[in-house]
């Protein structure tokens, strides 16, 4: 079984997870969801199995790498970290709904590299051959990972705020009891920014270091570094407005949805429109 | 006056330690460096000749094509510093007293002011539950201090509470982190350097256009460029050896320089960063032969110079190449560009190529047939040249940085109060976060707290 078979599978474990999670708010039924985490579980067992797998295939074809290294496989290695997250999330608070806000960014992802992004297996250029792309990327997207959780969160906090709006006796008011409360969400969009804003500093002080050693500079404004600043700007601006009365709940979501956005575009907008320095496609 | 004086001071300060300038700023900054990604920083010819007059000037007075030297966002740090500055300067000292002068005796009032307070179904002496439920704390949370008042006992336990101060380590690390970049912008410079092979230089070009000193001279040995199955550049290396006066320095000859493993010799460090083939140097061989005898002349021959052929031509090679292919797509081998100047005549510039194309060779010449053997490449190497004595302090700040924001994010500081007097005992705590998870282990605590 190859790499890539695995893949597929695990693209198709994340579409049903998605599917049982729509089941699951559409029927109203909670015990539907585990179904649904289950799902995604092994999709991400599976996915495990596959990157490991695909690191062997590159020792195999004698320059071998973590499978950390163009745009196909940072892709993969984001809808994994997305659902690792997630399944922490869910492990710990147990509110399967958030599965059907956050587990889509994973399939759309996973749907994305096997479709249409080269997924063939290079060999390191002189400029990614160091120990510190993996820390790099590991942590940078670990952090962009946190920040998919929370905006899927902060989605879910803007949509029940407006269903609370319309008042329950609406079709949609019975979705609500699928919900976390207000507080709980804002507080779990809180609780992952707080997960993924170390972790984007870790990623942010791991490629200075690594451009430093490379190019002697740890900082040269180049659009990918601008933007991770940006990202980061975005996220101090978040965790300064929680404790600052008038910017708890809606304005927070907003934040973190715009953090979000800020962060994908750091991730695929830099490299696809803009250029620089950092044009692997990680 | 002195009021309204006072009253202006106030609102300033105010100003500067106000939560929403940071958050302001923060998306000020956020949303400026959009600009400089967009617009080409340092632009180039080609880049300048897009845009319209108005742009140009537009662009160049707001400091668009230096937008992150420009006078305004240099402003917005500055003004980001002093605001964190002032924020810290303003909750500190209370935050420092939490810290170094803890609430060791739970009062009436301080206990209303508590989340989580349970009353223990204990009964017994005072001093002998004092005791136990000292050892127990000591056991299960942390050693606690004792103060006697009023003849009631007080224990006070804590954990973690430096982290309260973790926001301001952050605070500091970002101020440390600009000092090491004033630093490296003072006391450094980043130059750019080609070394053909062979050859050796002593200054460097630094950006900003002075010329740089390096106080030793540095030889590049060699230069060479590996590549993959797939035609993908696998490895980029130059041998250098670092001399002074003359002599090459113990432990600094022949050091292999590839990208990710740079060269640092007294500070400055020396990185591969491209590289070219440079034709000084270069010599290029050539083959002449009479039509007629068919007796071959070898002549070597660098760029540029005039070489005197048998019969009183000349000869001068402009450029050439190892491989024609992507020139010339019927061919292959080493070509040149020549200019050929027959006795008496006009220069003629052609085209030759290797033996084999012979018959292509031909074409030109006159009396004779004239092809290209080859030449004896040779390369430059491009070094990224560095100093920066800042960049210490700013990994200082970095560490300082990511030890900080753990210390406010996963560290909560946890205070635990027990009162012993005749009417029983109280316990009460608080934690500076996660106040679901500390209910818990509280309630946990109340219960082996009761079972002594």
């Amino acid at each position: 079984m190859s790499s890539s078979n695995l893949f597929n599978v695990t693209m198709i474990a994340y579409m049903v997870s998605t599917c049982i999670f729509f089941a699951m708010l559409a029927s109203r039924n909670k015990a539907v969801g585990l179904a649904g985490t289950y799902a995604a579980l092994f999709g991400f067992v599976v996915q495990t199995v596959a990157i490991g797998l695909r690191w062997k295939e590159s020792y195999d074809q004698g320059h071998g790498h973590a499978p950390l290294s163009n745009l196909y496989e940072s892709v993969v290695f984001f809808a994994w970290t997305i659902v690792l997250i997630f399944l922490v999330i869910d492990f710990k608070y147990k509110y399967r709904a958030i599965g059907f806000f956050v587990i889509p960014f994973a399939l759309f992802g996973m749907a994305w590299a096997q479709l249409s992004l080269d997924a063939g297996i290079q060999p390191l250029v002189p400029a990614l051959q160091s120990n510190w792309l993996v820390y790099h990327v590991i942590t940078c997207f670990l952090g962009y990972a946190a920040f998919a959780v929370a905006c899927g969160i902060s989605i879910m906090y803007l949509l029940r705020e407006k269903l609370e709006q319309n008042g329950g006796n609406s079709p949609a008011g019975g979705l609500l009891s699928m919900f976390p409360s207000m507080r709980m969400l804002d507080d779990l969009n809180y609780k992952a920014i707080m997960v993924g804003f170390p972790l984007l500093t870790l990623g942010i002080v791991t490629g200075a270091i690594w451009a430093n050693y490379a190019w002697g500079t740890y900082w040269s404004w180049d659009p990918k570094e601008t933007w991770s600043l940006i990202v980061w700007f975005v996220y101090a601006a978040f965790l300064h407005a929680r404790i600052t009365r008038g910017w708890v709940g809606r304005r927070a979501a907003i934040l973190s949805i715009v953090g979000f956005a800020a962060t994908i575009f750091c991730y695929l907008g830099v490299n696809l429109l803009l250029s620089g320095l950092h044009s692997y496609g990680g | 006056m002195t009021t309204n004086k006072r009253g202006l001071a106030q609102q300033l300060w105010d100003f500067f330690c106000s939560l929403r300038l940071t958050i302001f700023l923060l998306i000020g900054l956020a949303l400026t460096s959009i600009i400089g990604t967009v617009i080409q920083q340092g632009p180039q010819r080609e880049y300048l000749a897009t845009l319209s007059e108005t742009k140009i000037r537009l662009y160049s007075a707001l400091g668009f094509f230096d937008m992150y030297h420009s006078w305004w966002f240099i402003l917005l740090l500055y003004l980001l510093t002093l605001n964190l500055i002032c924020c810290s300067i303003k909750r500190l000292p209370r935050v420092w007293k939490i810290v170094s002068e803890p609430v060791l005796v739970m009062d009436e009032t301080f206990q209303k002011s508590l989340t989580n307070v349970k009353e223990l179904k204990l009964r017994g002496a005072k001093p002998e539950l004092k005791d136990k439920l000292t050892a127990l704390l000591r056991a299960e949370f942390a050693n606690p201090v004792l103060t006697e008042r009023d003849g009631e006992y007080h224990l006070f336990a804590q954990k973690n509470p430096w982290c309260r101060l973790g926001v301001y380590v952050v605070h500091l690390s970002i101020i440390i982190i600009f000092i090491g970049a004033l630093i490296g912008s003072f006391f450094g410079y980043k130059g750019y350097v080609n070394i053909p092979e062979g050859g050796s230089i002593t200054q460097v070009a630094a950006r900003g256009g002075n010329v740089v000193d390096l106080g030793y001279e540095v030889r590049c040995e060699k230069f060479s460029v590996s590549f993959y199955d797939t035609g993908a550049p696998k490895e980029f290396k130059s041998l250098l050896t670092v001399l002074e006066k003359g002599q090459p320095v113990p432990g600094y000859k022949d050091v292999p320089v590839i990208v990710n493993d740079p060269l640092t010799y007294k500070g400055i460090t020396f990185y591969q960063s491209s590289y070219g083939p440079t034709d000084e140097g270069a010599k290029y061989r050539i083959t002449v032969r009479d039509r007629k005898t068919g007796a071959p002349t070898k002549l070597e021959a660098r760029q540029g110079e005039r070489v005197a052929l048998p019969g009183g031509a000349f000869l001068s090679v402009m450029e050439a190449t190892q491989d024609v292919r992507p020139f010339m797509k019927e061919f292959d081998g080493p070509g040149a560009q020549v200019e050929f100047t027959p006795a008496g005549g006009k220069p003629q510039p052609f085209v030759i190529l290797s033996e084999k194309y012979d018959s292509f060779n031909a074409q030109h010449g006159d009396d004779l047939i004239i092809s290209f053997d080859g030449m004896d490449q040779k390369y430059f190497t491009g070094l990224q040249v560095a100093k920066d004595p800042g960049v210490l302090v700013v990994w200082l700040g970095c560490l300082l940085m990511v030890i900080g924001i753990c210390m406010a994010f996963f560290m909560s500081h946890k205070r635990i109060w027990a009162r012993i007097s005749n009417d029983g005992v109280t316990v009460g705590g608080s934690a500076s976060k996660n106040p679901a998870g500390f209910e818990m282990s509280f309630d946990e605590l109340v219960q082996k707290l009761n079972k002594v």
